[in-house]
């Protein structure tokens, strides 16, 4: 029993030494993060070139306190919930509206922002955030279809319809993401992925169930690691990842299939309550100079909304169709529009029903 | 309170009550309060039973929900097929602890890294594939498969099964086994008469260790399972982060915590008044 207790005691002891570590480690570093000149960027992980920072900070003296999420949602949440304090972060199009209308964001002070004429024109002004009174462009990219050149070839997959074909039975991975494979399925039929009307989902769910014979897997990130180990021939999925994937395995390629498909964009905003708004402006000023964004660019892998930027990128990534799409893709490529809770859960519920569904 | 401390050994007694009281009372009885009244709320946080309606007159919900018996039940039968002979061959070995340790330390990896191993093991260019292939095999399709995803699934339920069945087994008096071959006993009918009734509450611990959790798995189902295997979890990580529909996931919780509270009661240990 003795023996018990102690024991008890010297795990009690460790624990309260680790936490007295912890707060001692804790302080030294807010000296860092509390200090006048900080910024706390809220960023998607590795969505931004290390060596800018390091660059922006020998530049402007603002020392950058990176944190990153993983999904929109996720993102979302933690800064509802308040006691965060984050000066800029890196919400897409839909979440932008959302975020807006709930009041998370501070309205940018547009006196402040240099380098705007030289974002790409065509990304502002977008319905997700009439005037850019809260974002500036970052990133954008597209849905799409990732395969496998040796198994695949492009003109066998460059509408959305062609998935449907039985050759490619039991060959495709999709993104778990309802509005994103509802989306294609819509456009296959010649609808617009912000579809409102019943009719038109339950029509697309049930095509949507057809193609159940095809689908290999429903994953999420992991999609990338599957397809560059050469899981399957085809993945719905984002040009970013997609980039990420043939990176790895050069047998990949993307397109854009020619009957159009989502275009989503990433941008900056500012949280209402953030206490470095300074900081934040000068990184935004800093992202929008051409040859940072290229940079910037290069490292990311996705397709940048600065036009100055592009201008000095090579030419074989500027002409590449997958991740710079031609005037006539571009034409039809539709943007999602914010949903409500109600249309959000509809969408859902038809996918989660397609997922139940099993072929024998 | 006042009352309690004039006995101090009563009193210390009641302080602990008090603290464990609160502790449960915070930690336990409030958020599952929170999450029945959530339950019965509808998007404007009226009273309402329509989450447990449509649950119930959902066609693809009661899918899943058959679908996450079926599997738990599955992954609990396998796992006692391999757990039991297990616990029972650890209990003859002579240095129990270090072999019950090296079945225990494989719950020290963090659950994700277990499940990324598997995808390299199984996966088309992964090892078992290629160990195929050297032998002169076709390669198969192992990933995304019911049987990838009961492995998987098996492998990380397994050490909760093997440790209440080898408490078990090790707490049988040895001269009980030994009393039943002195009088005529064999092997398996000593298995059969006198091990296998006296190990029982260790099977039922560990029918819930595995059977519960199993209920609600959700990140192999779409890692390994590539979302060809549905479950409950599946559906309550969806409302609570994409749909935001917090009532029903909330709903969906409340019906996986009756079914706990069944499994509970069925694998309870009525002769001796509960164990528990």
């Amino acid at each position: 029993m003795k023996k018990f207790f102690l024991s008890i005691l010297a795990i009690l002891l460790v624990v309260v030494g680790l936490v007295a570590g912890k707060a001692v480690f804790d302080n030294s570093r807010k000296d860092e993060v509390t200090g006048e000149k900080v910024l706390n960027f809220y960023n998607w992980g590795d969505y931004i070139d290390p060596d800018l920072l390091t660059k922006f900070t020998k530049e402007t003296g603002y020392k950058v306190n990176y944190q990153t999420f993983d999904s929109n949602e996720a993102m979302y949440t933690k800064i509802k919930q308040g006691g965060t304090n984050y000066d800029l972060t890196v919400p897409s199009d839909y979440m932008v509206d959302k975020m807006a209308q709930e009041g998370l964001l501070a309205p940018l002070d547009k006196s402040k922002i240099t380098g705007m004429n030289n974002i790409d024109s065509r990304f502002l002004n977008q319905t997700f955030d009439p005037h850019n009174k809260y974002s500036v462009p970052y990133f954008w990219g597209t849905l799409g279809i990732l395969y496998n050149k040796k198994k695949v070839s492009a003109d066998q997959i460059d509408t959305w319809a062609k998935l449907w074909s039985p050759q490619f039975k039991k060959q495709i991975m999709l993104v778990d993401s309802a509005r994103d494979i509802l989306g294609m399925t819509l456009i296959s039929q010649g609808k617009s992925v912000n579809d409102q009307n019943v009719a038109d989902l339950a029509a697309a769910k049930g095509k949507l169930d057809t193609l159940m014979p095809n689908v290999k897997a429903i994953v999420a990130d992991e999609l990338k690691i599957y397809m560059a180990q050469g899981e399957a021939s085809i993945g719905v999925t984002y040009s970013g990842e997609a980039a990420q994937a043939m990176s790895q395995n050069s047998d990949l390629a993307y397109l854009v299939p020619k009957d159009g498909s989502n275009e989503w964009f990433d941008n900056l905003v500012i949280p209402k309550n953030a206490k470095h708004k300074e900081a934040a402006y000068a990184l935004i000023n800093f992202l929008n100079k051409p040859e940072n964004a290229k940079q910037n660019a290069e490292y990311v892998g996705y397709a940048t909304a600065n036009k100055g930027a592009y201008a000095l990128l090579p030419a074989d990534e500027k002409s590449d169709p997958a991740f710079y799409p031609s005037a006539a893709t571009l034409d039809r490529l539709q943007v999602y529009q914010t949903f409500n809770q109600e249309w959000t859960q509809r969408y859902n519920d038809a996918f989660l029903e397609f997922k139940i569904s099993r072929p024998s | 309170m006042a009352l309690s401390f004039k006995k101090q050994k009563q009193g210390f007694t009641s302080a602990y009550m008090g603290i464990y009281g609160l502790w449960l009372l915070a930690f336990v009885v409030l958020p599952l309060l929170l999450l029945l009244v959530e339950s019965l709320q509808d998007q404007n946080h009226h009273f309402t039973l329509a989450n447990y309606q449509a649950f119930f007159t959902s066609g693809s919900y009661l899918a899943m929900t058959f679908n996450s018996i079926w599997y738990a039940f599955l992954i609990t039968v396998i796992t006692l097929v391999f757990a039991y002979p297990t616990a029972y061959f650890l209990t003859t070995l002579k240095n129990k602890q270090f072999w019950l340790l090296l079945v225990i330390l494989p719950t020290w990896i963090n659950l994700l890294l277990k499940t990324y191993a598997f995808i390299g093991l199984l996966g088309q260019g992964g090892l078992v594939n290629s160990t195929l292939t050297a032998v002169g095999l076709h390669p198969m399709q192992l990933l995304f498969t019911d049987w990838s995803f009961l492995l998987v699934a098996a492998y990380v339920e397994l050490p909760f099964m093997i440790l209440p069945i080898f408490n078990a087994l090790s707490d049988i008096d040895p001269l009980l086994t030994a009393a039943s071959r002195d009088l005529g006993a064999n092997s398996w009918q000593t298995l059969k008469k006198v091990i296998w009734p006296l190990s029982m509450p260790g099977v039922k611990a560990g029918i819930q260790a595995v059977f519960i959790p199993s209920l609600s798995l959700f990140m192999i189902t779409r890692l390994i399972g590539g979302n060809r295997v549905i479950t409950l979890g599946t559906a309550i990580e969806e409302h609570f982060l994409v749909t935001q529909n917090w009532a029903f996931g909330s709903t969906i919780g409340v019906i996986l915590i009756v079914a706990m509270v069944i499994t509970m009661l069925l694998t309870q240990d009525k002769q001796k008044g509960g164990r528990s």
